[in-house]
Protein backbone atom coordinates (compact mmCIF):
# COMPACT_ATOMS: atom_id res chain seq x y z
CA UNK A 1 0.00 0.00 0.00
CA UNK A 2 2.62 2.52 1.30
CA UNK A 3 4.54 0.89 -2.06
CA UNK A 4 1.63 2.08 -4.35
CA UNK A 5 1.87 5.56 -3.23
CA UNK A 6 5.57 5.99 -3.08
CA UNK A 7 5.23 4.75 -6.74
CA UNK A 8 2.78 7.58 -7.37
CA UNK A 9 4.81 9.83 -6.18
CA UNK A 10 7.35 9.08 -7.90
CA UNK A 11 5.54 9.33 -11.32
CA UNK A 12 4.17 12.02 -10.14
CA UNK A 13 7.60 14.11 -9.66
CA UNK A 14 8.76 12.66 -13.30
CA UNK A 15 6.00 13.99 -14.76
CA UNK A 16 6.65 17.36 -13.29
CA UNK A 17 10.27 17.84 -13.71
CA UNK A 18 11.85 14.25 -15.70
CA UNK A 19 15.28 15.64 -15.99
CA UNK A 20 15.75 16.17 -12.08
CA UNK A 21 14.26 13.07 -11.32
CA UNK A 22 16.39 11.13 -13.78
CA UNK A 23 19.10 12.54 -11.87
CA UNK A 24 18.36 12.02 -8.63
CA UNK A 25 17.71 8.33 -9.43
CA UNK A 26 21.36 8.04 -10.84
CA UNK A 27 22.30 9.10 -7.45
CA UNK A 28 20.28 6.90 -5.68
CA UNK A 29 21.03 3.91 -7.76
CA UNK A 30 25.05 5.02 -7.55
CA UNK A 31 24.20 5.50 -3.64
CA UNK A 32 22.53 2.23 -3.54
CA UNK A 33 24.89 0.17 -5.37
CA UNK A 34 27.49 0.69 -2.33
CA UNK A 35 25.15 0.29 -0.10
CA UNK A 36 24.20 -3.33 -2.04
CA UNK A 37 27.96 -4.03 -1.12
CA UNK A 38 27.69 -3.15 2.50
CA UNK A 39 24.71 -4.97 3.10
CA UNK A 40 26.01 -8.42 1.70
CA UNK A 41 27.98 -8.71 4.47
CA UNK A 42 25.80 -8.07 7.17
CA UNK A 43 23.21 -10.60 5.30
CA UNK A 44 25.55 -13.37 5.22
CA UNK A 45 27.02 -13.07 8.43
CA UNK A 46 23.12 -12.92 9.86
CA UNK A 47 22.54 -15.60 7.74
CA UNK A 48 24.75 -18.10 9.03
CA UNK A 49 25.11 -17.26 12.87
CA UNK A 50 22.81 -14.85 13.29
CA UNK A 51 24.90 -11.88 14.52
CA UNK A 52 24.25 -8.50 13.68
CA UNK A 53 27.91 -7.78 12.76
CA UNK A 54 28.25 -4.38 13.90
CA UNK A 55 31.75 -4.24 13.09
CA UNK A 56 30.87 -4.94 9.54
CA UNK A 57 30.31 -0.62 8.56
CA UNK A 58 33.65 -0.24 10.18
CA UNK A 59 35.33 -2.76 8.02
CA UNK A 60 33.57 -1.54 5.11
CA UNK A 61 35.81 2.03 6.21
CA UNK A 62 39.01 -0.10 6.61
CA UNK A 63 38.99 -0.81 2.96
CA UNK A 64 39.62 2.98 2.04
CA UNK A 65 42.25 2.74 4.28
CA UNK A 66 43.90 -0.19 3.63
CA UNK A 67 43.68 0.90 -0.40
CA UNK A 68 44.89 4.71 0.14
CA UNK A 69 48.47 3.53 1.12
CA UNK A 70 48.20 0.85 -1.13
CA UNK A 71 47.73 3.17 -4.36
CA UNK A 72 50.23 5.12 -2.57
CA UNK A 73 52.81 2.29 -3.13
CA UNK A 74 52.04 2.34 -6.74
CA UNK A 75 52.77 6.00 -6.78
CA UNK A 76 49.35 7.35 -6.98
CA UNK A 77 48.51 10.05 -4.70
CA UNK A 78 45.88 12.52 -3.86
CA UNK A 79 46.39 14.51 -6.63
CA UNK A 80 46.72 12.23 -9.02
CA UNK A 81 44.09 11.78 -12.16
CA UNK A 82 43.10 9.16 -14.69
CA UNK A 83 44.72 7.65 -16.74
CA UNK A 84 44.28 4.20 -18.67
CA UNK A 85 47.76 3.15 -16.69
CA UNK A 86 46.20 3.09 -13.40
CA UNK A 87 43.11 0.90 -14.54
CA UNK A 88 45.41 -2.49 -13.82
CA UNK A 89 46.99 -1.11 -10.99
CA UNK A 90 43.38 -0.33 -9.67
CA UNK A 91 42.21 -3.52 -10.11
CA UNK A 92 44.55 -5.19 -8.51
CA UNK A 93 44.72 -2.63 -5.27
CA UNK A 94 41.21 -3.92 -5.21
CA UNK A 95 41.55 -7.24 -4.81
CA UNK A 96 44.70 -6.86 -2.33
CA UNK A 97 42.30 -5.00 -0.31
CA UNK A 98 39.37 -7.35 -0.11
CA UNK A 99 41.64 -10.08 0.08
CA UNK A 100 43.30 -8.01 3.41
CA UNK A 101 39.67 -6.73 4.70
CA UNK A 102 38.82 -10.36 4.66
CA UNK A 103 41.52 -12.06 6.67
CA UNK A 104 40.55 -9.07 9.38
CA UNK A 105 37.44 -10.00 9.38
CA UNK A 106 38.29 -13.79 9.30
CA UNK A 107 40.36 -12.58 12.85
CA UNK A 108 37.72 -10.66 13.94
CA UNK A 109 35.23 -13.87 14.24
CA UNK A 110 37.69 -15.77 15.85
CA UNK A 111 38.64 -13.83 18.24
CA UNK A 112 35.37 -12.09 19.31
CA UNK A 113 32.60 -14.24 17.76
CA UNK A 114 33.54 -17.95 18.02
CA UNK A 115 34.43 -18.54 21.73
CA UNK A 116 31.20 -17.30 22.31
CA UNK A 117 28.93 -19.16 19.93
CA UNK A 118 27.45 -21.13 22.14
CA UNK A 119 26.78 -18.15 24.79
CA UNK A 120 23.30 -16.00 25.00
CA UNK A 121 22.89 -14.40 21.85
CA UNK A 122 23.60 -10.75 23.49
CA UNK A 123 27.14 -11.88 24.50
CA UNK A 124 28.30 -11.74 20.90
CA UNK A 125 26.25 -9.03 19.87
CA UNK A 126 27.90 -6.99 22.54
CA UNK A 127 31.49 -8.07 21.90
CA UNK A 128 30.31 -6.90 18.13
CA UNK A 129 30.16 -3.01 19.44
CA UNK A 130 32.71 -3.30 21.04
CA UNK A 131 35.11 -4.32 17.57
CA UNK A 132 33.42 -1.72 16.12
CA UNK A 133 35.16 0.56 18.46
CA UNK A 134 38.35 -0.93 18.31
CA UNK A 135 38.22 -0.47 14.53
CA UNK A 136 37.42 2.86 15.09
CA UNK A 137 39.94 3.41 17.57
CA UNK A 138 42.74 1.84 15.40
CA UNK A 139 41.69 3.89 12.29
CA UNK A 140 41.66 6.96 14.13
CA UNK A 141 45.35 6.60 15.82
CA UNK A 142 46.56 5.71 12.36
CA UNK A 143 45.41 8.78 10.50
CA UNK A 144 43.88 10.68 12.59
CA UNK A 145 40.04 12.67 12.98
CA UNK A 146 40.70 14.29 9.63
CA UNK A 147 39.03 13.43 6.36
CA UNK A 148 41.36 11.47 4.20
CA UNK A 149 41.70 13.28 0.93
CA UNK A 150 41.32 10.51 -1.91
CA UNK A 151 42.99 10.07 -5.12
CA UNK A 152 40.33 11.34 -7.66
CA UNK A 153 41.09 8.26 -10.06
CA UNK A 154 37.99 7.47 -12.06
CA UNK A 155 37.34 9.44 -14.53
CA UNK A 156 34.71 13.12 -14.43
CA UNK A 157 34.22 13.00 -18.45
CA UNK A 158 30.28 12.29 -18.82
CA UNK A 159 29.22 9.21 -20.05
CA UNK A 160 25.85 9.67 -21.46
CA UNK A 161 24.62 12.93 -22.00
CA UNK A 162 20.87 12.82 -23.62
CA UNK A 163 17.91 14.99 -23.55
CA UNK A 164 15.13 14.70 -21.36
CA UNK A 165 13.05 11.65 -22.32
CA UNK A 166 9.97 14.39 -21.28
CA UNK A 167 9.16 14.49 -25.10
CA UNK A 168 9.38 10.72 -26.12
CA UNK A 169 6.76 10.26 -23.58
CA UNK A 170 4.41 12.96 -24.55
CA UNK A 171 4.85 15.38 -21.76
CA UNK A 172 6.14 19.02 -21.68
CA UNK A 173 5.53 18.66 -25.66
CA UNK A 174 5.64 22.45 -25.22
CA UNK A 175 9.14 23.05 -24.24
CA UNK A 176 11.33 23.58 -27.08
CA UNK A 177 14.67 23.12 -25.10
CA UNK A 178 14.86 19.79 -23.41
CA UNK A 179 16.99 19.93 -20.38
CA UNK A 180 20.46 17.73 -20.71
CA UNK A 181 20.89 14.35 -17.91
CA UNK A 182 23.97 14.04 -17.57
CA UNK A 183 25.46 10.01 -15.94
CA UNK A 184 28.96 10.29 -15.08
CA UNK A 185 31.72 7.36 -16.02
CA UNK A 186 31.82 7.27 -11.90
CA UNK A 187 28.29 6.61 -11.81
CA UNK A 188 28.57 4.09 -14.17
CA UNK A 189 31.83 2.49 -13.07
CA UNK A 190 30.31 2.45 -9.10
CA UNK A 191 27.28 0.39 -10.51
CA UNK A 192 29.05 -2.15 -12.86
CA UNK A 193 31.35 -3.17 -10.49
CA UNK A 194 29.25 -3.82 -8.04
CA UNK A 195 27.32 -5.91 -10.90
CA UNK A 196 29.93 -7.54 -11.59
CA UNK A 197 30.74 -8.53 -7.66
CA UNK A 198 27.24 -9.35 -7.03
CA UNK A 199 27.17 -11.86 -9.90
CA UNK A 200 30.58 -13.48 -8.76
CA UNK A 201 28.38 -13.54 -5.25
CA UNK A 202 25.96 -15.42 -6.49
CA UNK A 203 27.92 -17.58 -8.81
CA UNK A 204 30.02 -18.54 -5.91
CA UNK A 205 26.99 -19.20 -3.20
CA UNK A 206 24.75 -21.04 -6.22
CA UNK A 207 27.38 -23.23 -7.69
CA UNK A 208 30.37 -24.24 -5.94
CA UNK A 209 30.88 -26.57 -3.00
CA UNK A 210 32.01 -24.09 -0.34
CA UNK A 211 29.11 -21.69 -1.29
CA UNK A 212 26.44 -24.78 -1.22
CA UNK A 213 27.83 -25.54 2.16
CA UNK A 214 27.82 -21.91 3.29
CA UNK A 215 24.35 -21.93 2.29
CA UNK A 216 23.81 -25.14 4.50
CA UNK A 217 25.70 -24.26 7.31
CA UNK A 218 23.53 -21.05 7.41
CA UNK A 219 20.42 -23.21 7.10
CA UNK A 220 21.08 -25.83 9.73
CA UNK A 221 24.38 -26.11 11.14
CA UNK A 222 23.80 -29.19 12.70
CA UNK A 223 22.55 -31.16 9.22
CA UNK A 224 25.44 -29.69 7.68
CA UNK A 225 28.08 -31.54 10.61
CA UNK A 226 26.04 -34.60 9.75
CA UNK A 227 27.29 -34.07 5.98
CA UNK A 228 30.97 -33.47 6.91
CA UNK A 229 30.84 -29.90 6.86
CA UNK A 230 33.42 -28.09 8.38
CA UNK A 231 31.55 -25.14 9.91
CA UNK A 232 34.21 -23.21 11.10
CA UNK A 233 35.71 -23.38 7.92
CA UNK A 234 32.11 -22.06 6.34
CA UNK A 235 32.00 -19.32 8.77
CA UNK A 236 35.45 -17.83 8.45
CA UNK A 237 34.51 -17.70 4.98
CA UNK A 238 30.95 -16.23 5.53
CA UNK A 239 33.63 -13.47 6.98
CA UNK A 240 35.77 -13.27 4.86
CA UNK A 241 33.52 -13.05 1.99
CA UNK A 242 31.50 -10.43 3.70
CA UNK A 243 34.35 -8.35 4.49
CA UNK A 244 36.00 -8.70 0.71
CA UNK A 245 32.89 -7.05 -0.27
CA UNK A 246 32.49 -4.57 1.87
CA UNK A 247 36.59 -3.91 1.47
CA UNK A 248 35.42 -3.27 -2.46
CA UNK A 249 32.60 -0.72 -1.47
CA UNK A 250 34.98 0.92 0.83
CA UNK A 251 37.58 1.75 -2.19
CA UNK A 252 34.32 2.18 -4.39
CA UNK A 253 33.05 4.73 -1.95
CA UNK A 254 36.56 6.73 -1.35
CA UNK A 255 37.32 7.16 -5.16
CA UNK A 256 33.82 8.36 -5.82
CA UNK A 257 33.72 10.68 -3.24
CA UNK A 258 37.66 11.14 -2.56
CA UNK A 259 37.71 11.30 1.26
CA UNK A 260 37.39 9.21 3.66
CA UNK A 261 36.61 9.17 7.43
CA UNK A 262 37.89 6.81 10.38
CA UNK A 263 34.10 6.74 11.25
CA UNK A 264 32.40 6.68 7.99
CA UNK A 265 31.29 3.39 8.37
CA UNK A 266 28.97 4.04 11.43
CA UNK A 267 26.26 5.44 9.83
CA UNK A 268 26.92 4.15 6.34
CA UNK A 269 27.16 0.38 7.92
CA UNK A 270 23.52 1.51 9.53
CA UNK A 271 22.12 2.30 6.54
CA UNK A 272 23.63 -0.32 5.17
CA UNK A 273 21.77 -2.44 8.02
CA UNK A 274 18.40 -0.72 7.04
CA UNK A 275 18.87 -2.31 3.59
CA UNK A 276 19.61 -5.44 4.52
CA UNK A 277 16.72 -5.98 6.90
CA UNK A 278 14.15 -4.46 4.18
CA UNK A 279 15.63 -6.82 1.67
CA UNK A 280 15.05 -9.50 4.28
CA UNK A 281 18.10 -10.21 7.06
CA UNK A 282 19.72 -13.58 5.78
CA UNK A 283 18.64 -13.34 2.19
CA UNK A 284 21.35 -12.32 -0.65
CA UNK A 285 19.27 -11.06 -3.09
CA UNK A 286 17.00 -9.02 -0.58
CA UNK A 287 20.62 -6.79 0.24
CA UNK A 288 21.09 -6.45 -3.15
CA UNK A 289 17.43 -5.18 -3.55
CA UNK A 290 17.39 -3.47 -0.06
CA UNK A 291 20.55 -1.32 -0.96
CA UNK A 292 19.15 0.04 -4.22
CA UNK A 293 16.24 0.76 -2.65
CA UNK A 294 17.75 2.55 0.54
CA UNK A 295 19.59 4.54 -2.09
CA UNK A 296 17.07 5.69 -4.02
CA UNK A 297 14.64 6.80 -1.47
CA UNK A 298 17.43 8.18 0.39
CA UNK A 299 18.41 9.98 -3.22
CA UNK A 300 14.62 11.08 -3.12
CA UNK A 301 14.21 12.43 0.13
CA UNK A 302 17.32 14.83 -0.48
CA UNK A 303 15.99 16.52 -3.55
CA UNK A 304 12.35 16.55 -2.81
CA UNK A 305 12.57 16.86 0.91
CA UNK A 306 15.20 17.64 3.13
CA UNK A 307 18.46 16.15 3.32
CA UNK A 308 18.62 16.51 7.28
CA UNK A 309 15.26 13.88 7.52
CA UNK A 310 17.87 11.57 5.74
CA UNK A 311 18.73 9.10 9.32
CA UNK A 312 15.00 9.66 10.09
CA UNK A 313 13.54 8.28 6.93
CA UNK A 314 15.86 5.94 6.83
CA UNK A 315 15.77 4.62 10.22
CA UNK A 316 11.55 5.22 9.72
CA UNK A 317 11.79 2.85 6.95
CA UNK A 318 13.80 0.02 9.22
CA UNK A 319 11.07 0.50 12.38
CA UNK A 320 8.26 0.23 9.81
CA UNK A 321 9.84 -2.88 8.07
CA UNK A 322 10.87 -4.76 12.09
CA UNK A 323 7.42 -3.95 13.22
CA UNK A 324 4.49 -4.61 9.59
CA UNK A 325 6.89 -7.24 7.81
CA UNK A 326 9.90 -8.47 9.57
CA UNK A 327 11.02 -10.75 6.91
CA UNK A 328 11.72 -8.19 4.80
CA UNK A 329 10.51 -8.16 0.95
CA UNK A 330 12.14 -11.10 -0.08
CA UNK A 331 12.38 -12.93 3.67
CA UNK A 332 12.36 -16.50 3.83
CA UNK A 333 9.14 -17.90 1.51
CA UNK A 334 9.75 -21.50 2.28
CA UNK A 335 8.41 -22.37 5.38
CA UNK A 336 11.12 -25.01 7.88
CA UNK A 337 9.13 -27.81 8.49
CA UNK B 1 34.91 -56.55 17.81
CA UNK B 2 31.72 -54.94 16.44
CA UNK B 3 31.56 -52.58 13.65
CA UNK B 4 30.18 -49.83 16.07
CA UNK B 5 30.76 -50.13 19.93
CA UNK B 6 29.77 -47.70 22.82
CA UNK B 7 31.12 -48.30 25.71
CA UNK B 8 29.84 -47.09 29.23
CA UNK B 9 29.01 -43.41 27.99
CA UNK B 10 27.57 -40.79 29.98
CA UNK B 11 26.12 -37.75 28.70
CA UNK B 12 24.96 -33.91 29.68
CA UNK B 13 22.98 -31.21 28.36
CA UNK B 14 24.41 -28.69 30.91
CA UNK B 15 24.40 -30.22 33.68
CA UNK B 16 21.02 -32.42 32.91
CA UNK B 17 23.13 -36.15 32.44
CA UNK B 18 21.14 -37.42 29.89
CA UNK B 19 22.75 -41.01 29.28
CA UNK B 20 23.90 -42.93 32.13
CA UNK B 21 26.91 -45.69 30.86
CA UNK B 22 25.16 -46.46 27.90
CA UNK B 23 26.53 -49.82 26.24
CA UNK B 24 25.62 -51.08 23.03
CA UNK B 25 27.22 -52.27 19.77
CA UNK B 26 25.95 -52.81 16.03
CA UNK B 27 27.87 -55.39 13.75
CA UNK B 28 27.97 -55.69 10.31
CA UNK B 29 24.90 -56.73 8.29
CA UNK B 30 22.43 -55.74 11.23
CA UNK B 31 19.05 -54.09 12.33
CA UNK B 32 19.77 -52.64 15.49
CA UNK B 33 16.54 -50.95 17.16
CA UNK B 34 16.64 -48.15 19.56
CA UNK B 35 13.13 -48.06 21.13
CA UNK B 36 12.17 -46.04 24.43
CA UNK B 37 10.13 -43.42 25.27
CA UNK B 38 9.96 -39.53 24.77
CA UNK B 39 13.35 -38.33 26.90
CA UNK B 40 14.64 -41.84 27.18
CA UNK B 41 17.72 -40.84 25.54
CA UNK B 42 17.42 -42.27 22.07
CA UNK B 43 18.72 -39.57 20.02
CA UNK B 44 21.27 -38.17 22.64
CA UNK B 45 22.84 -41.68 21.77
CA UNK B 46 22.70 -41.04 18.03
CA UNK B 47 24.15 -37.35 18.65
CA UNK B 48 27.30 -38.58 20.76
CA UNK B 49 27.89 -41.15 17.92
CA UNK B 50 27.93 -38.71 15.31
CA UNK B 51 30.10 -36.00 16.91
CA UNK B 52 27.59 -33.56 17.35
CA UNK B 53 28.19 -34.05 21.37
CA UNK B 54 30.85 -35.52 23.41
CA UNK B 55 30.67 -38.32 25.94
CA UNK B 56 31.56 -37.02 29.52
CA UNK B 57 32.88 -40.67 30.75
CA UNK B 58 33.29 -44.01 28.40
CA UNK B 59 33.90 -44.73 25.01
CA UNK B 60 33.22 -45.10 21.04
CA UNK B 61 34.67 -46.87 18.30
CA UNK B 62 34.01 -47.58 14.82
CA UNK B 63 36.05 -50.05 13.00
CA UNK B 64 38.19 -50.48 16.05
CA UNK B 65 39.27 -47.04 15.75
CA UNK B 66 38.37 -44.74 18.84
CA UNK B 67 35.88 -41.74 17.78
CA UNK B 68 34.81 -40.84 20.80
CA UNK B 69 36.19 -37.55 20.49
CA UNK B 70 36.01 -36.98 16.70
CA UNK B 71 34.36 -34.00 15.53
CA UNK B 72 31.04 -34.24 13.80
CA UNK B 73 32.01 -33.23 10.74
CA UNK B 74 35.51 -36.13 10.67
CA UNK B 75 32.56 -38.86 11.39
CA UNK B 76 30.89 -38.97 8.09
CA UNK B 77 33.95 -39.50 6.19
CA UNK B 78 34.55 -42.31 8.09
CA UNK B 79 31.13 -43.97 7.26
CA UNK B 80 28.48 -42.97 10.14
CA UNK B 81 25.94 -41.28 8.59
CA UNK B 82 22.66 -40.10 10.41
CA UNK B 83 19.23 -39.26 8.85
CA UNK B 84 18.51 -36.64 11.99
CA UNK B 85 15.16 -36.62 14.29
CA UNK B 86 12.62 -34.24 12.71
CA UNK B 87 14.64 -34.92 8.94
CA UNK B 88 16.72 -31.64 9.09
CA UNK B 89 16.71 -31.14 5.24
CA UNK B 90 18.36 -27.86 3.83
CA UNK B 91 14.43 -26.29 3.20
CA UNK B 92 15.50 -23.56 1.04
CA UNK B 93 17.81 -25.82 -1.09
CA UNK B 94 16.78 -28.04 -4.39
CA UNK B 95 16.40 -31.48 -3.71
CA UNK B 96 19.10 -32.55 -5.67
CA UNK B 97 21.14 -29.91 -3.89
CA UNK B 98 20.18 -31.65 -0.63
CA UNK B 99 21.34 -35.25 -2.13
CA UNK B 100 24.98 -33.89 -3.79
CA UNK B 101 25.29 -32.11 0.27
CA UNK B 102 25.32 -35.96 1.36
CA UNK B 103 27.76 -36.58 -0.54
CA UNK B 104 29.92 -33.39 0.18
CA UNK B 105 33.13 -35.85 2.55
CA UNK B 106 33.48 -37.81 -1.03
CA UNK B 107 35.35 -37.04 -4.03
CA UNK B 108 34.44 -40.06 -6.12
CA UNK B 109 32.44 -38.34 -9.09
CA UNK B 110 31.33 -41.78 -10.51
CA UNK B 111 30.41 -43.46 -7.38
CA UNK B 112 28.14 -40.70 -6.38
CA UNK B 113 26.24 -40.87 -9.55
CA UNK B 114 26.00 -44.52 -8.96
CA UNK B 115 24.29 -43.76 -5.42
CA UNK B 116 22.21 -41.14 -6.39
CA UNK B 117 20.76 -43.53 -9.17
CA UNK B 118 20.19 -46.04 -6.86
CA UNK B 119 18.62 -43.52 -4.39
CA UNK B 120 16.15 -42.77 -7.58
CA UNK B 121 15.23 -46.31 -7.96
CA UNK B 122 14.42 -46.69 -3.63
CA UNK B 123 12.34 -43.51 -3.63
CA UNK B 124 11.27 -42.70 -7.08
CA UNK B 125 8.98 -39.70 -5.94
CA UNK B 126 12.11 -38.10 -4.71
CA UNK B 127 13.54 -38.18 -7.98
CA UNK B 128 9.99 -36.65 -9.65
CA UNK B 129 11.11 -33.65 -7.29
CA UNK B 130 14.67 -33.39 -7.86
CA UNK B 131 14.24 -29.53 -9.13
CA UNK B 132 11.81 -28.59 -5.91
CA UNK B 133 12.88 -26.93 -3.12
CA UNK B 134 13.17 -29.46 -0.32
CA UNK B 135 10.77 -27.08 2.31
CA UNK B 136 8.09 -27.88 -0.07
CA UNK B 137 7.74 -31.93 0.11
CA UNK B 138 5.51 -33.38 1.64
CA UNK B 139 6.33 -35.23 5.16
CA UNK B 140 6.72 -38.34 3.19
CA UNK B 141 8.94 -37.11 0.45
CA UNK B 142 10.74 -35.23 3.38
CA UNK B 143 11.75 -38.23 4.96
CA UNK B 144 12.45 -39.88 1.49
CA UNK B 145 14.82 -37.55 0.98
CA UNK B 146 16.58 -37.52 3.73
CA UNK B 147 17.07 -41.40 4.15
CA UNK B 148 18.27 -41.14 0.36
CA UNK B 149 20.46 -37.79 1.43
CA UNK B 150 22.24 -40.15 4.48
CA UNK B 151 22.51 -42.53 1.98
CA UNK B 152 24.30 -40.57 -0.42
CA UNK B 153 27.12 -40.62 2.11
CA UNK B 154 28.09 -43.95 1.22
CA UNK B 155 27.35 -45.55 5.07
CA UNK B 156 29.49 -48.33 6.39
CA UNK B 157 26.47 -47.82 9.22
CA UNK B 158 23.33 -45.80 8.60
CA UNK B 159 21.40 -44.42 11.45
CA UNK B 160 17.54 -43.33 10.85
CA UNK B 161 16.49 -41.44 13.64
CA UNK B 162 12.52 -41.74 13.91
CA UNK B 163 11.98 -42.10 10.02
CA UNK B 164 8.32 -42.95 10.34
CA UNK B 165 7.57 -39.81 12.93
CA UNK B 166 4.10 -38.09 11.53
CA UNK B 167 4.03 -40.33 8.48
CA UNK B 168 1.23 -41.67 6.78
CA UNK B 169 0.46 -45.75 7.68
CA UNK B 170 1.17 -46.77 3.96
CA UNK B 171 4.45 -44.58 3.90
CA UNK B 172 5.71 -46.09 7.14
CA UNK B 173 5.69 -49.26 5.28
CA UNK B 174 7.25 -48.01 2.11
CA UNK B 175 9.99 -46.57 4.64
CA UNK B 176 10.47 -50.02 6.63
CA UNK B 177 10.61 -51.79 3.30
CA UNK B 178 12.94 -49.69 2.19
CA UNK B 179 15.04 -49.91 5.25
CA UNK B 180 14.88 -53.50 5.37
CA UNK B 181 16.43 -53.17 1.25
CA UNK B 182 19.13 -50.89 2.31
CA UNK B 183 20.18 -53.67 5.48
CA UNK B 184 19.52 -56.27 2.51
CA UNK B 185 22.12 -54.69 0.78
CA UNK B 186 25.06 -54.60 3.26
CA UNK B 187 24.72 -51.80 4.81
CA UNK B 188 23.80 -51.95 9.27
CA UNK B 189 21.19 -49.90 10.18
CA UNK B 190 20.54 -48.32 13.74
CA UNK B 191 16.99 -47.37 13.52
CA UNK B 192 15.51 -45.53 16.39
CA UNK B 193 12.34 -45.76 16.53
CA UNK B 194 9.32 -44.97 18.59
CA UNK B 195 6.65 -47.29 16.89
CA UNK B 196 8.82 -49.84 18.67
CA UNK B 197 6.56 -53.21 16.91
CA UNK B 198 7.71 -52.19 13.21
CA UNK B 199 10.79 -51.35 14.74
CA UNK B 200 11.48 -54.49 16.76
CA UNK B 201 9.76 -56.64 13.95
CA UNK B 202 12.63 -55.76 11.11
CA UNK B 203 15.37 -55.52 13.85
CA UNK B 204 17.59 -58.45 14.36
CA UNK B 205 18.70 -57.09 17.68
CA UNK B 206 17.36 -54.31 19.96
CA UNK B 207 18.21 -52.36 22.93
CA UNK B 208 15.53 -50.57 25.51
CA UNK B 209 16.75 -46.91 26.53
CA UNK B 210 14.94 -45.99 29.75
CA UNK B 211 15.76 -42.66 31.42
CA UNK B 212 19.12 -43.17 29.74
CA UNK B 213 20.16 -46.25 31.25
CA UNK B 214 19.95 -49.56 28.67
CA UNK B 215 17.26 -51.47 30.16
CA UNK B 216 16.20 -54.74 28.10
CA UNK B 217 18.81 -55.92 25.10
CA UNK B 218 17.98 -59.26 23.08
CA UNK B 219 16.87 -59.92 19.63
CA UNK B 220 13.70 -58.07 17.96
CA UNK B 221 12.16 -60.81 18.59
CA UNK B 222 12.51 -61.32 22.13
CA UNK B 223 12.18 -57.94 23.24
CA UNK B 224 8.78 -58.59 20.99
CA UNK B 225 7.72 -61.30 23.35
CA UNK B 226 8.58 -59.88 26.28
CA UNK B 227 6.20 -59.05 28.47
CA UNK B 228 7.56 -55.59 30.05
CA UNK B 229 8.18 -54.60 26.49
CA UNK B 230 4.66 -55.24 25.00
CA UNK B 231 2.87 -53.42 28.28
CA UNK B 232 5.16 -50.35 28.70
CA UNK B 233 6.02 -49.67 24.67
CA UNK B 234 3.68 -51.99 22.34
CA UNK B 235 0.45 -51.18 24.25
CA UNK B 236 -0.90 -54.40 24.96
Amino acid sequence: MSGLLAILWVIYLGAEDPAGLIATLVIGITDGAMFALVALGYTMVYGIIELINFAHGDVFTLGGFLGLPLLGLFGITSGTKFAWVYVPILVFVFVLVMGLNGLVNITIERVAYRPLRNAPRLAPLITAIGMSFILEGAMYLWRGPVSLRFPNLLPDTVASRFTSPAGHFGLNSGSTAAPLIDIGVKDVAVVISTVVLVILLSVFINRTKLGKAMRATAQDRDAAQLMGIDINRTISATFFIGAALAGAGGMIWALYFNSIRFDLGFTTGLIAFTAAVLGGIGNIEGAALGGLLIGIIRALNERYLSASWSDVVIFGILIMVLVFRPTGLLGMRVPEK
Amino acid sequence: MALLELHGVDAFYGRVQALHGVTLEVDKGEIVALIGSNGAGKTTTLRTISGLMHPAQGTISFDGRDITFTEASKIVGLGICQSPEGRRLFARMSVIDNLYMGAYSRKDRAGIERDLKHVFELFPRVEERRAQLAGTLSGGEQQMLAMGRALMAKPKVLMLDEPSLGLAPILVETIFSVIKEINAEGVPVLLVEQNASKALAVAHRAYVLETGVVAKEGTGKELLESEDVQKAYLGM
